[in-house]
């Protein structure tokens, strides 16, 4: 699995501190309201709308310098729109993981 | 260049101001999380570039840029590739960047909004030119024999211009409707009728320019062209009749 990391941060920041925290606070905040609006419309079975908030969460996913997870939940925002949850389990993972990196 | 980020995620607009702040040709004035806040916004001001999402929840980026009038160049900004088709089937789009945003690629797409600023224009060019540089009267009056060449993205674009029925002014722009197609270009009416054979095209109404002989009817101070019903100005009315070929 892999980690999330501050690759893409570091290198958009150009060393700007100041703008790193920012952008982890703004991500720390959208998150989890973004994977509880996903899980919300998983829950209901909108699977349409579930895809849109997976569309969301990949561009965090990407941030967090997660190339391999990012293409998984491209394929699981297209399987979605199609009832497919085939990538559930492992989008989940993703899920997890990016939650206890932010965390802590 | 002024512009103004719409992005309904927080974590995005703050991406783009950063790539923003360091190119100093460029100049935040304003964000906004949902394009109807921006939309509002362009109703009193005016801005030269947008950097625009395309996945918004209600009003999409593209529902965004069917809803205002005279758009200004825009970048799209997106995690989707699969919309770069349609995107350049809109004029005003300069650039269709892919999230996570990078610096360099950034900055090639800021390029193509200055170059694209001051490429948008109309020219001609002659497909005959021999015939019309032994005569200077034609050079001056382009004959039915030429082309139309418009500069859209970059690209010049032939238009027969025989198949033109009709130009309407659109703010900065020109809307030129052909038999086949209809083309925004960045220019003015004035500019346009140098360019087209006066025997043929005549300008109405302060907004339009009709080929008169692809005219259906004429009733009171109206044309009907194709399926468009043209006003007729007042002042222009006695030269349209007098080209008719009045039985």
């Amino acid at each position: 699995m892999e980690t999330p990391n501050m690759s893409y941060i570091h290198s958009l920041s150009g060393g700007d501190k100041e703008f790193e925290e920012q952008l982890l606070t703004i991500v720390k905040k959208e998150f989890p309201q973004e994977k509880s609006a996903y899980l919300d419309e998983i829950n209901k079975e909108n699977y349409v709308k579930a895809a849109e908030c997976v569309h969301k969460l990949k561009h965090k996913i990407s941030i967090l310098g997660l190339e391999k997870s990012y293409k998984l939940a491209d394929r699981y925002e297209n399987n979605l729109k199609e009832v497919n949850l085939e990538l559930q389990n492992d989008f989940h993972a993703i899920l997890n993981v990016i939650t206890d990196y932010l965390e802590n | 260049m002024n512009c103004i980020i719409i992005d309904d995620e927080a974590t995005a607009r703050t991406i783009i101001k950063k790539l923003c702040s360091q190119l100093p040709e460029l100049t935040v004035v304003d964000e906004f999380p949902n394009a109807i806040q921006a939309i509002k916004y362009l109703n009193k001001s005016e801005v030269d570039l947008i950097f625009l999402d395309i996945h918004m929840p209600d009003f999409t980026g593209f529902d965004f840029i069917q809803t205002i009038k005279n758009p200004p160049r825009i970048i799209l900004t997106t995690s989707d590739s699969q919309f770069a088709i349609e995107a350049f089937e809109y004029s005003c789009i300069v650039d269709y960047l892919v999230k996570p945003l990078e610096l360099p690629r950034f900055e090639k797409a800021i390029q193509k909004a200055k170059i694209f600023q001051s490429s948008n224009e109309v020219v001609v060019s002659n497909t005959k030119p021999s015939k019309a540089e032994n005569n200077p009267e034609e050079k001056e009056k382009p004959s039915n024999e030429k082309d139309l060449y418009v500069n859209i993205d970059r690209r010049l674009i032939k238009i027969d211009i025989p198949t033109i029925y009709l130009i309407e002014a659109k703010g900065d722009y020109i809307n030129i409707k052909t038999e086949d197609k209809n083309y925004t270009v960045h220019s003015t009416l004035k500019k346009i009728e140098d360019k087209l054979p006066e025997s043929t095209f005549l300008k109405v109404h302060r907004s339009y320019i009709i080929n008169i002989k692809k005219i259906i009817d004429i009733e009171d101070n109206s044309v009907l062209i194709k399926k468009d019903v043209i006003p007729v100005s007042r002042s222009n009315r006695p030269e349209l009749m007098k080209r008719l070929n009045l039985l």
